[in-house]
């Protein structure tokens, strides 16, 4: 599935594993909650970067410390309406102070790119055929924002202040 | 009142052109019905029965001329000529074309105004005691923290996609027009023992399938902190509601589930974490700098010297007229339940007569009320008869606030596509009824509220007397509730048993009322009475019809 | 068992969100004219035919309702559809109901 991130397409250096495939000898992989803590000690020890998928169910604090050893972790939208991952990116950014990329996978909306933008998302598993022209566009649709969330932007309320009217 | 800045105004500029690329990329087929849903709710736009329908927020009640003039146009322009009040003291219209939508809301962003959050599964319109700024029994004004509230949570980028809708109030009286123990979450403006102003947080009220009232989340939040606690709340709801149920994912659910003391505890950890960050502290200054657009119009010195009138206005006077803070002031309520008519719908032509009366009279505000509604907050006391003569002419003037005529009914089954039954004629038929004005008086404060179904914008839980149509097999049935209330003495009604015909229910509710007259004690109100001896007697008076028949069947 | 109500199909206007009955491969406004199919297969058939306005974006949710015979023509079975054959019950001056009607094919 290609890949976008903040700075534009790129392939993708991880695979994703089912829990019963076997591990790739060198490139990065993404794995499920459940076989990271089956296989945590193999998988940490591996030469190569690893991820974690969380379910929409499942709390990036169920990684523990051990969130700091991975490279990626990808929060599920199992239905687009389904908004949970929002508030597990926010918490990945701002509570565990996770520094690695935050990914969104499955099924989510190019109206909702702007908003996991926000919440600390910076890479995105897109369908085939979705442009850059497209991501920045989702990203550019509303200049400036009301609240703080992880992306360290300027409120409306910090540009008021610095506003010289 | 509230007056965009540049921030806001763009804001609102790009969020419409943001929904007209959604309505072209649905035109075109790129978005399906299923994901353009989501999206079109979430500006307020549905596809009812006969077409689309476009629910314009009103926040937290508020109006100026010129907006209520824009509100008119769209009627004329977009619409059938007449716009509906709701519950969330909004404005929705129920003939709008999708393609027609875009430029609507270009023409709303030239007043201000917008549909953002009108509905879907986000935070919507923040309300406000319709009273706010006027009444005498304040603490302060609720609507500054409304509009900072209204703010943070516009496109708030955590909180567009929560598992349900999610309904905020502020209050600030002892007396509760607002409904905040109804609200998913609310906050009630208070003082603690050392005089100090801040804020108690109740979450987890909320009408429909499963009606619970609010519990308190904090007793006392510091003015600094409240958008830290309410970003908290939020967040705990938005990670631990339940996703696999539709009618079990508002938050009332969750607070019950896990029981307030865990809510509060996932609260607080939220909270010290948000607040340690300091990023949505509250300066003193910003809450100032809101609160000087709501400073309230320079009062004249003028003594307290209520006109008197002809019989009319004098029965006016006596339920629409209420204490203002100002000497020579008052506030005035413009009743939209002229017997016999659709319950909280305006013409064109009353929106645009009500804009000048506003002008003529200097009024800058106009408020919408949960009681579907509209109240002018600063009338001029020696001003009221030539007001009062206007709205007679305007068919404004039913003397009727707080009486039973005053009847809150959702749109029901004429327009809704969520509906089971009509509501508005039944509550047209029950106002017909009761319309004689001597009885209204002798029956006194109560309250009538329908819904057309489960949803409940028609809080029939919390009417005195709720009706809820029910559907059997594509008839209409109604269920007649008891004993609930909507305001500080807050309960939910209860179900007194199987529903009545569309041509029962209004005998029913006579019966129910007469039997009321009958038994009260003196000074009671009909809630009192109920209160005192319970659903078993008016519940033998309501069915009294079914069981002669039987009888005699 | 009684014998099956007769069915039409309906859907809305995407584009306004207007109330469409299906006649002869196409939509129409008036419920009067609408095709009404006694056969249920007859009446699956429409409707799996009214999918391709769904895929077109000229429609949506196409779906079959229960119509009974009276004496000057066809009335919906239940409430919902007599009101959206109509307009709003209280408001006689609006919907298909309101004079003079006008009709349109697509």
């Amino acid at each position: 599935m290609p890949l976008i991130t903040v700075d534009g397409l790129k392939p993708d250096p991880f695979v994703t594993l089912a829990d019963d495939a076997a591990l790739p000898e060198e490139s990065g992989a993404i794995v499920s909650l459940a076989r990271f803590r089956k296989d945590r000690e193999a998988l940490l020890s591996r030469n190569a970067p690893i991820g974690v998928r969380l379910k929409a169910e499942e709390s990036p604090e169920q990684l523990g410390e051990d969130v700091h050893r991975l490279s990626v972790v990808a929060l599920e939208f199992p239905k687009f309406r389904d908004g949970r991952a929002f508030s597990w990116a926010r918490q990945l950014r701002t509570r565990l102070g996770f520094a690695g990329e935050v990914r969104a996978v499955g099924d989510f909306l190019y109206d909702q790119i702007a908003h996991q933008r926000r919440v600390g998302f910076d890479a995105w598993e897109i369908t085939e055929g979705f442009s850059e022209t497209q991501f920045r566009r989702a990203l550019g649709e509303i200049t400036n924002v009301y609240q703080p969330s992880a992306d360290g932007r300027k409120t409306i309320r910090d540009l008021r202040v610095s506003s010289p009217t | 009142m509230y007056r965009y800045d540049e921030f806001d105004a763009r804001f609102v500029a790009e969020r419409v052109a943001q929904f007209r690329y959604q309505v072209e990329r649905r035109l075109s087929g790129e978005l399906t019905e299923d994901k353009f849903k989501p999206l079109r709710l979430l500006n307020g736009l549905y596809l009812q029965l006969h077409a689309y329908m476009l629910r314009v927020a009103v926040p937290y009640g508020t109006l100026a001329s010129r907006q209520l003039r824009k509100l008119a146009h769209i009627a004329r322009k977009y619409d059938k000529g007449f716009g509906h009040f709701t519950t969330r003291t909004n404005i929705q219209y129920n003939w709008i074309k999708l393609v027609d939508v875009p430029d609507i809301l270009a023409e709303l962003a030239e007043v201000e105004m917008h549909c953002i959050q009108t509905s879907g599964n986000c935070i919507r319109n923040v309300t406000a005691d319709q009273f706010a700024g006027a009444t005498p029994d304040e603490i302060e004004d609720p609507r500054p923290l409304a509009e900072i509230i209204r703010q943070w949570s516009s496109l708030h980028p955590e909180f567009v996609f929560l598992a349900r809708k999610f309904k905020i109030a502020v209050g600030a009286t002892p007396e509760d027009r607002a409904a905040l123990q109804y609200h998913d979450m609310a906050v009630e403006i208070v003082r603690d023992g050392e005089g100090r102003v801040g804020y108690k947080v109740t979450a987890g009220g909320g009408m429909g399938r499963t009606p619970y009232l609010a519990q308190v989340m904090s007793d006392f939040v510091a003015r600094e902190d409240i958008l830290a606690y309410l970003e908290a709340v939020l967040r705990v709801y938005n990670q631990d509601s339940r996703r696999d149920n539709i009618h079990k994912q508002r938050i009332k659910i969750l607070v019950n589930a896990i029981g307030v003391e865990e809510m509060r505890a996932r609260v607080a950890r939220e909270f010290e974490e948000i607040k340690r960050m300091g990023t949505l502290q509250l300066p003193a200054q910003e809450l100032d700098r809101i609160a000087a657009y709501f400073a309230p119009p320079a009062f004249e010195a003028l003594p307290d010297a209520m006109p008197t009138g002809d019989l009319d206005f004098e029965n006016w006077k006596r339920t629409n007229v209420h204490p203002h803070r100002a000497p020579g002031y008052a506030i005035a309520t413009i009743s939209l339940k002229a017997i016999g008519q659709v319950p909280g719908d305006a013409s064109a032509g009353q929106m645009e007569a009500l804009a000048d009366l506003m002008d003529e009279y200097a009024i800058p505000e106009i408020r919408v009320s949960h009681e579907q509604n509209l109240v002018l907050p600063h009338v001029r006391q020696k001003d009221l008869p030539a007001i009062f003569a206007r709205l007679q002419d305007l068919d404004l003037a039913t003397p009727n606030s707080g009486l039973i005529t005053d009847i809150i009914a959702c749109p029901g089954l004429d327009y809704c596509d969520l509906a089971n039954a009509r509501s508005i004629p039944v509550a047209q038929a029950i106002a017909k009824r009761f319309a004689g004005l001597e009885r209204q008086h002798d029956i006194g404060e109560l309250k009538i509220k329908i819904s057309g179904c489960i949803n409940a914008c028609g809080h029939h839980h919390a009417g005195h007397i709720g009706i809820l149509g029910v559907d059997k097999k594509g008839v209409e049935y109604y269920q007649l509730l008891l004993g609930g209330s909507g305001a500080e003495d807050a309960a939910i009604g209860q179900i007194m048993g199987p529903g009545f015909g569309e041509h029962e229910i209004a005998d029913a509710v006579e019966r129910v009322v007469n039997f009321y007259l009958k038994e009260r004690s003196p000074g009671e109100r009909f809630l009192d009475t109920y209160r005192r001896i319970g659903m078993e007697p008016f519940k033998n008076i309501a069915y009294q019809e079914q069981m002669n028949a039987a009888y005699n069947g | 068992m009684a014998p099956a109500s007769p069915k039409v199909l309906t859907a809305n206007r995407l584009q306004t969100g207007e109330v469409l009955y299906w006649k002869a491969g196409g939509w129409i406004a008036d419920l009067r004219q609408a095709d009404l199919f006694g056969e249920p297969a007859a009446a699956e058939a429409a409707l799996a035919q009214a999918q391709a306005f769904v895929a077109a974006n000229q429609v949506v949710t196409p779906y079959l309702f229960e119509v009974r015979r009276t004496g000057d023509g066809l009335a919906p079975v239940k409430e919902r559809e007599i009101i959206r054959s109509l307009g709003p019950s209280v408001r006689p001056d609006t919907g298909k109901q309101a004079p003079p009607m006008h009709k349109h094919h697509v």
